[in-house]
């Protein structure tokens, strides 16, 4: 009995404090039904109080990007509210500029809610859907790329455009984390999708990428991006890229030359060494197809003795700057890299007489 | 200890016994969130509610349950799980009426739970053997002498960004410093009141 005492003491204590808090809670946390107004009225959400805005809409299938998972440390959750969301916290500064702020802009997963909101989301984030499917396939492009080929089970299609993002989930330590992969997969194939995913040592997202084999199931919420290709069969198109910004350019090349057949479109695209070469035979086959398609590679880092090269070898902005007139006609270009790379090309261009708004770029 | 007001109690805490700069309890905390006054603010009024009423419950605690029933060794241990509670308390009611402040505080205010100056005040009430009435007036002055404290050094280190400190001493080793410096000025207070 006197061993007893002790633990009952303490345990009724501790029952004791464990009331207390739940009694607290119940008084302090509860905000009730909130309602979530959408874009003045367009869709008008009831949502349960005391979640944070992000997964009060994930709850009610609207998918905002995310990268962290919601702890504030990707800054892609972005969104305007109009009213209720209180004061911007000290964690979202760091994401956001001075006239984001005075906009009203805010990350959605750092705002509570509490109150009725009055939210505006761009209306393209309102058909993001949340995709399930099977990894169908798996190819080692390099030591570190790997393309993984999604079948989609439930919804089994996705509208997608070139230069459209998915975000795929992966596991994490900290619960689930979404991570932006661009759909590699041409928009006429719409039972699939298919990311080129580069290994970074370390990195979540990329490793679970690494990891999948097939048959394997996935989650992935998209398709996002509010990039549009010119309907234009006369503009011309100018791909360059680098790394891992393969994939976006490869949607976009199949997708256009699939789409219109006589569209000039052309391909730049930089590697390190032979090694790091990828999809050159399949650029080639479509370039044989198709005649209004040039493709050219470069080495940066080119060792005579590291395989064979028979192609351009410098960085790729040299190459661009060598095999691209200076011409008149409409032209759009898509840049996809490194920054390095991204502000070597731009001065090329624009010395080749684009013009900025013509200059379409993602930075990896 | 019965003789001693409640009210001199308090002035000694705040003064002559400040829990951070005679004690020196507190320092984690201290030192990381004493960069900006209104932050420093904040939690010194989270730290003073959270010894007040930890104060309050362990003396009931340990007065009522753990000393009739032999069971003194148990302290520790159950102040510290007091106190965990309560902090939880505090986060919940902060995060509600301010949740400005609930994120510029961050992992502080849970942290709360292990600062050792709240502990420190439920110890020395025991020890001193302090009435009811002068418990509360110790954790109340406890909470308020931190909370002193922290914004005397927050001044401080407000304006000492526009002063040339010399490289090795930047960050916290000037912080230790001024606190220390600190601490001997409120020496000065020492003859004002006395309590063990
Ligand atoms: C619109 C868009 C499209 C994209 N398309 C593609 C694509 O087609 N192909 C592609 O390969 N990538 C693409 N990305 C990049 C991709 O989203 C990921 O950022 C990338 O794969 C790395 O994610 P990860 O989860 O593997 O790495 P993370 O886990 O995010 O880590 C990245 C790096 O940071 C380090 N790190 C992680 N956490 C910490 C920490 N707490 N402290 C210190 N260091 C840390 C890791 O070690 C690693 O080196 C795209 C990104 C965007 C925004
Ligand atoms: S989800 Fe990453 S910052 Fe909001």
């Amino acid at each position: 009995m006197i061993f007893f005492l002790p633990i009952l003491v303490f345990t009724g204590i501790l029952v004791a404090l464990a009331v207390a808090l739940t009694v607290a809670e119940r008084l302090l946390v509860n905000y009730g039904i909130c309602k979530i107004d959408i874009n003045s009225g367009d869709l008008v959400l009831e949502v349960e109080g005391g979640q944070t805005l992000l997964s009060a809409l994930i709850e009610s299938k609207i998918f905002i990007p995310s990268g962290c998972g919601g702890r504030g440390s990707c800054g892609y959750c972005t969104i305007t509210v109009v009213s209720g969301g209180g004061a911007v916290l000290p964690t979202e500064m760091p994401f956001l500029t001075r006239s984001q702020v005075r906009s009203g802009v805010r990350l959605a997963c750092q705002v509570k809610v509490r109150e009725d909101l009055e939210i505006k989301i761009p209306e393209e984030l309102l058909n993001v859907q949340l995709f399930t499917g099977t990894v169908e396939g798996v190819r080692m492009l390099t030591h570190d790329m790997v393309e993984t080929r999604f079948e989609l089970k439930e919804p089994a299609e996705i509208e997608q455009r070139p230069g459209q993002y998915v975000q795929l989930q992966a596991p994490s330590p900290d619960g689930p984390v979404f991570r932006a992969y661009s759909i590699s997969s041409p928009a006429y194939e719409t039972g699939v999708i298919e990311l080129v995913v580069r290994l970074v040592p370390g990195g979540i997202g990329s490793t679970y990428a690494h990891s999948l084999k097939k048959g394997d199931p996935i989650v992935l919420t998209g398709p996002y991006g509010e990039f549009r290709l010119s309907e234009d069969p006369d503009v011309e198109i100018v791909c360059i890229g680098g790394g891992s910004g393969m994939a976006p350019l490869k949607n976009i090349l199949f997708s256009v030359c699939e789409r219109w057949p006589d569209r000039k479109c052309r391909l730049f695209f930089g590697c390190r060494s032979a090694r790091d070469v990828f999809y050159l035979d399949e650029f080639r086959e479509l370039a044989k197809k198709n005649p209004n398609f040039r493709v050219i590679y470069a080495l940066s880092d080119h060792d005579p003795e590291g395989g064979e090269w028979d192609g351009e070898t410098g960085f790729i902005h040299v190459s661009v700057d060598k095999h691209l007139e200076a011409d008149d006609v409409k032209r759009h270009a898509f840049l996809c890299g490194p920054p390095p790379m991204i502000e070597a090309v731009m001065k090329v261009l624009e010395e080749k007489g684009f013009e900025e708004g013509d200059i379409f770029y993602d930075k990896f | 200890m019965g003789e001693v007001s409640p009210l001199v109690i308090l002035v000694a805490a705040i003064f002559t016994n400040n829990i951070l700069l005679a004690n020196f309890l507190g320092m984690c905390s201290f030192l990381a969130v004493s960069k900006r006054i209104d932050t420093a603010a904040g939690l010194g009024a989270a730290v003073i509610f959270v010894t007040t009423f930890t104060t309050a419950i362990n003396y009931g605690i340990y007065h009522h349950v753990l000393v009739p029933m032999e069971l003194t060794f148990l302290s520790y241990i159950i102040f510290i799980t007091v106190i965990a509670a309560f902090v939880q308390f505090v986060e919940m009611f902060v995060e509600r009426f301010s949740p400005v402040l609930y994120h510029a505080l961050g992992i502080f205010l849970p942290l709360i739970t292990v600062n050792c100056a709240i502990l420190g005040v439920s110890l020395f009430m025991i020890i001193r053997n302090y009435t009811f009435m002068q418990s509360i007036a110790f954790g109340f002055g406890g909470g308020v002498g931190w909370t002193l404290a922290i914004i005397l050094i927050a001044g401080l280190r407000q304006k000492m960004r526009y002063s040339i400190v010399p490289v090795p001493f930047r960050g916290v080793a000037i912080a230790m410093v001024i606190t220390g410096v600190m601490a001997m000025t409120f020496m000065g207070f020492a003859g004002m009141v006395t309590i063990q």
